[in-house]
């Protein structure tokens, strides 16, 4: 080998020593952790997991959250881009508020929306002035589980809208104006234009923004742990039940390859689906 | 006398004002939905003790008081805790850097057999659950007796880093002109020296974007450090196992120092947002 060709890999070494060392395998010991037990191997791990009663209403509200979440996010960014794109007076001022939240981290959310949904928190004060209740309501009372799923998602929608936003700004971007002008030329209305011009040219964007949120949003936790602590369980904070409370890694690493197999799930999911309208254009 | 041109149709000039009305409307209300969270953590983190007990609360703020922020930063654990977490933000911005750029740089300017399988493998790194990886982590960082170090945490927050860092600065790599490295070779210099005086002088201010990006990230990571510590946790670490015997007042001034670094992060950054997200991403 020439000098010249083994450079690149010199300085990519390092970066491929580390990855593998604390991400190849930790991955392996994941799944040897969960399948192991007393005697060799064992599905006990994930049998004890399964009749735990917290496991399914986990699973549920995970999915739960995501089928909701996600879509409002993408309705939600798309709408912000068109936005943008119309040009407002005080755009670098909306533009800063609305990517706020890209830098706060879920537990910080989570307790920005307790001081709104607690008990006796700004939303129920609100509520009263207006006389629109006689006591408030207990949105994040134990048996209110949908109230608790509202909490959560008004949150999640909040934090997570702007990574959305800013990548589907940025593939906004790159779309060049002549394309819809021309739309514009030929009498299409600004519907017309969204959906046969804007959208498919943003596809690529709006997948790696379903895949990164939909990923995002399985690891969700903190913000459902800071509103609800364990009442409204969720996959990743069984996790970290079992590890920290419970001190048991081997079911915590189960339910992580329960998360781990989810999202290898939906992503190839999306990646069948969403390339699909780009092959038959 | 009248002339011979019709009436002027101002229909078209309405719509055009109603929409622009509209569109500020709406990005108004977008905008009230980001910061009245915000707004409110705020007013809670600066109330007295007794106003945050108080209901039904007032919107508006009577008095300003740091008895609620005071207590925090006075409760046990939590200067440390600060501590931690900017020790283990920097360390992590540091090796991440020194690892991760050389790879983005190699990404950038060299065609060489083996690129896109390296791509997909760091894809691959960062679209998995961190969840995934965290336990394991913790059990070797267990037997290796690097449990509870700054170290651990380091090493936790630079995997998650690597990958966005590698891909990042990949893309600032390729915004400086080859051209401007090949003059210096002209001139004499190696490549390497080509490479450190006149690349990485140009590419900064996008490495410090990359950086302070990395910072944030650690900042704001939970699971991994909660997981691998116990005595010497980050700050959100702290707060997160201090939730469940903590007061209200305590939450809502944790929720507030957790903030406060964002909204600086994101003026700064501001510029570098569209890039970072829109050219790595693809």
């Amino acid at each position: 080998m020439t000098l010249r060709a083994r450079t690149p890999w010199l300085l990519l070494l390092p970066s491929i020593v580390l990855l593998l060392a604390l991400f190849g395998w930790p991955l392996a010991q994941a799944v040897v952790q969960a399948f192991r037990g007393g005697h060799g191997l064992t599905v006990g791990n994930f049998s004890r997991l399964f009749h735990d009663p917290y496991f399914l209403p986990a699973l549920r509200n995970t999915i739960l959250l995501i089928v909701i979440v996600v879509p409002i996010q993408l309705i939600l960014a798309i709408a912000m881009t068109l936005l943008v794109q119309a040009r407002p007076r005080f755009l670098a001022g909306h533009f800063y508020l609305w990517c706020l939240p890209l830098a706060i981290s879920e537990l910080a959310a989570g307790l920005v929306w307790l001081s709104v949904f607690g008990n006796r928190g700004y939303l129920n004060s609100l509520l009263i002035r207006l006389g629109l209740a006689h006591d408030g309501v207990q949105w994040l009372g134990y048996r209110h589980t949908w109230t608790m799923l509202l909490a959560v998602v008004i949150a999640e929608v909040w934090r997570a809208t702007s990574l959305v936003f800013v990548i589907v700004v940025a593939g906004a971007q790159l779309i060049p104006r002549d394309y819809d002008e021309a739309a514009q030329v030929f009498g299409a209305n600004p519907w017309q234009r969204l959906r046969h011009v804007t959208l498919p040219l943003l596809a690529p964007s709006l997948q790696v923004a379903l895949i990164l949120r939909t990923i995002l949003a399985l690891q969700a936790f903190a913000v459902a742990q800071a509103l609800t602590g364990r009442d409204f369980p969720l996959l990743v904070g069984e996790t970290y039940q079992w590890y920290s409370n419970l001190q048991n890694p081997a079911v915590a690493s189960a339910v992580s390859l329960v998360v781990l197999a989810i999202s290898l799930i939906t992503a190839a999911l999306y990646l069948r689906t969403v390339r699909a309208p780009e092959e038959a254009r | 006398m009248t002339t011979g041109l019709p009436p002027i149709d101002r229909r078209p000039l309405r719509r055009r004002r109603w929409r622009a009305a509209g569109v500020q409307l709406a990005c108004v209300a977008v905008s009230l939905f980001m910061a009245v969270p915000i707004a409110l953590i705020t007013l809670a983190a600066f109330s007295s003790r007794d106003s945050i007990d108080a209901y039904p609360k007032t919107l508006i703020p009577r008095q300003f008081s740091t008895e609620t922020l005071s207590s925090f930063f006075h409760a046990t654990g939590t200067f440390p805790a600060l501590g931690n977490s900017v020790l283990v933000g920097l360390y992590t911005v540091f090796w991440s850097l020194l690892i991760g750029a050389p790879a983005g740089y190699a990404l950038a300017r060299y065609a060489f057999r083996g690129k896109d399988a390296y791509r997909l493998f760091v894809l691959l790194v960062r679209a998995l659950p961190i969840v995934v990886l965290s336990v394991p982590l913790a059990t070797m960082f267990l037997h290796l007796r690097l449990d509870d170090t700054v170290l651990a945490v380091t090493l936790v927050h630079t995997v998650l880093a690597l990958p966005t860092t590698v891909l990042i600065t990949a893309g600032i790599f390729v915004a400086v002109p080859a051209d401007l490295e090949e003059a210096a070779q002209v001139f004499g210099c190696n490549r390497r020296q080509a490479a450190w005086q006149v690349v990485v002088p140009l590419a900064l201010p996008g490495l410090a974007a990359a950086a302070i990006f990395t910072f944030v990230l650690s900042w704001n990571e939970i699971l991994g450090a909660t997981l691998v510590t116990l005595g010497h946790r980050t700050l959100p670490a702290q707060v997160l196992t201090a939730l469940g015997e903590a007061s209200t007042p305590y939450r809502f001034a944790g929720g507030f120092a957790l903030i406060v670094p964002a909204l600086v992060f994101i003026l700064v950054m501001r510029r570098y947002l569209l890039n970072m997200w829109g050219t790595t991403l693809r």
